[in-house]
């Protein structure tokens, strides 16, 4: 009887294991204005072979309108945020009198800020996400308020960083001085959390490619974020997204820019390193 | 170990001695993963339980699974197997204890533990990202448990 339970319950996970395989990503390619050939899947680094053959970005898991969207910069809605961000950019504010671009140039010359964030800030000693970034020099460069961590201004700002990036490869660091805050972020991915007790990898690792109810499972990678989602029309930060996974695993979640999230980040990202920068991207 | 089987004992003594007493979630008792005991000693209803499974805010069971029996509820997932022909393949024993905590029959497994109240690393106040409360409970309650176990029993081929 044992045995046989040991042979069906085997059974079961052959099952699910061979659904994992024939995970079923769109097979296209993303072409940007009919110009820019973005990277959507490639060879998993290094650090996640172990769990991944390839990392895929989590545009080939939605549908072909959505697609569409993003492909064009007309049709994609986050792009009026980055307008805003373009002015924002060259206005001056605080008590220096400064614009980004008055220490900066033009927002074009960021294209190789995005790809290699987060990382370590040497005078701060800690890993900073562009956010944080962003706000040390408002606050300390500009002498001009801090913007709320994930508020309407500030992830503009990280989608106008991120489009000019776009095409660029994903490449943070996760050695030297970043190496304690990628080992805490890799523990968190793992960890099963809340009443559900389902940890990032249970869904992005394990299920990819599957339905979970209506969702078709990516691997939840951070390549295209800032996200411009369907269903709440708006630009998405990466952290409102950890919280809201989190939270529907009935847990209790982090806060926006709290050093757990930031960790998770770092650790995030490096698994899309490879994949192109794609933000402002279309999700639903 | 030894106080938690006193408990257990406990537990299904006042069950009996009153008759609709539930066998609260710590105090359930597996065998190979299996429950025999009834968690309520009332018997389960089949109807209520297919409306448990197949509800977004209930067991939802079909965010991972797809019931042909259901076929009228939208969005069945994949991630477990499908649970046509469950009651061949377990007994109502088996289907108790997978059905309150899988984790005891599946190591690992994904599936989420449905009569447990303790071992939670985060637990929440339900969806709202806030942490627990104390009106914190179970997903399922006794008889939820009762009635699903019913319903699955109810799957044959
Ligand atoms: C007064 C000059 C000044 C202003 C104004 C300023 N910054 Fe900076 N910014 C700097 C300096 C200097 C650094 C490098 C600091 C460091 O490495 O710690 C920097 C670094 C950055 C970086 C990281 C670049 C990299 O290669 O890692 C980003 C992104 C950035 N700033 C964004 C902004 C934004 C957005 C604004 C406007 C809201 C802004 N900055 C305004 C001086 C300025
Ligand atoms: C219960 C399953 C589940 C768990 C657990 C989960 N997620 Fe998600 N996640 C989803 C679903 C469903 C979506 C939307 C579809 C998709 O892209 O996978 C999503 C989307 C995402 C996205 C957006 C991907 C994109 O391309 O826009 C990211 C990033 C993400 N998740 C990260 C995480 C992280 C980090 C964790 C752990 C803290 C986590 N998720 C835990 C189900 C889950
Ligand atoms: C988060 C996904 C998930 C949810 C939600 C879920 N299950 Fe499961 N279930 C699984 C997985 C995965 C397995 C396969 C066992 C394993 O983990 O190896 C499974 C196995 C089972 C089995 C044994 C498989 C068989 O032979 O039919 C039964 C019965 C079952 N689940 C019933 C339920 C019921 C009833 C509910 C709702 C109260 C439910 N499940 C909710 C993921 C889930």
């Amino acid at each position: 009887m044992t045995n046989l339970r040991g042979a069906l319950s085997a059974l079961i996970i052959a099952g699910t294991m061979a659904s994992v395989a024939v995970a079923d990503p769109v097979d296209d390619s993303l072409i940007i204005n009919g110009e820019t050939t973005l990277v959507t899947r490639t060879k998993a680094p290094a650090h996640v072979s172990d769990a991944l053959d390839e990392v895929m970005s989590g545009w080939l898991f939605r549908g072909t309108e959505t697609r569409a969207m993003q492909a064009d910069d007309f049709d994609n809605p986050g792009m009026i945020f980055v307008e805003q961000a373009e002015d924002v950019w060259n206005t001056a504010d605080g008590s220096e009198g400064k614009s980004c671009a008055d220490c900066h140039g033009a927002s074009s010359d960021m294209s190789e800020v995005r790809p290699t964030f987060p990382k370590w800030n040497d005078a701060a000693e800690e890993v900073f996400t562009l956010e944080m970034q962003v706000n040390d020099c408002r606050e300390n460069r500009m002498g001009a308020e801090k913007w709320k961590y994930n508020g309407g201004e500030m992830v503009n700002m990280t989608a106008l960083l991120a489009s000019v990036s776009r095409g660029n490869t994903v490449n943070v660091a996760i050695d030297g001085p970043a190496q304690a805050t990628w080992e805490q972020g890799k523990e968190l991915y793992y960890t099963r959390t809340g009443q559900l007790e389902l940890s990032c990898a249970n869904c992005h690792e394990d299920s990819y490619g599957l339905m979970i109810r209506a969702d078709h499972l990516s691997q939840g990678q951070i390549n295209g974020f800032p996200t411009y989602r369907l269903k709440n029309t708006k630009l998405n930060s990466i952290h409102d997204r950890f919280k809201g996974c989190i939270r529907d695993t009935r847990a209790e979640t982090y806060s926006p820019g709290s050093p757990e999230f930031v960790a998770l980040e770092l650790y995030v990202a490096s698994r899309g390193n490879g994949l192109s920068v794609e933000g402002p991207s279309v999700r639903n | 170990m030894r106080i938690s089987i006193l408990t257990t004992i406990a537990a299904a003594v006042s069950a009996t001695a009153l008759g609709a007493a539930e066998i609260a979630p710590t105090a359930v008792s597996f065998e190979d993963g299996a429950v025999s005991q009834s968690l309520t000693g009332v018997a389960g209803d089949p109807a209520n339980g297919s409306e448990i499974v197949g509800d977004k805010k209930q067991g939802n069971c079909v965010a991972c699974h797809q019931v042909s029996d259901l076929a009228d509820v939208p969005f069945q997932g994949e991630i477990g197997p499908a649970l046509d022909g469950a009651g061949d393949r377990w007994s109502e024993a088996e289907l108790r204890g997978i059905v309150a905590n899988a984790k005891i029959m599946f190591e690992d497994s994904m599936m989420p533990s449905f009569y447990k109240t303790e071992g939670f690393i985060r637990p929440g106040n339900a969806y709202t990202g806030k942490a627990a409360d104390d009106t914190f409970g179970p997903l399922l309650s006794a008889q939820q448990i009762e009635d699903v176990v019913a319903y699955l029993s109810t799957l044959k081929e």
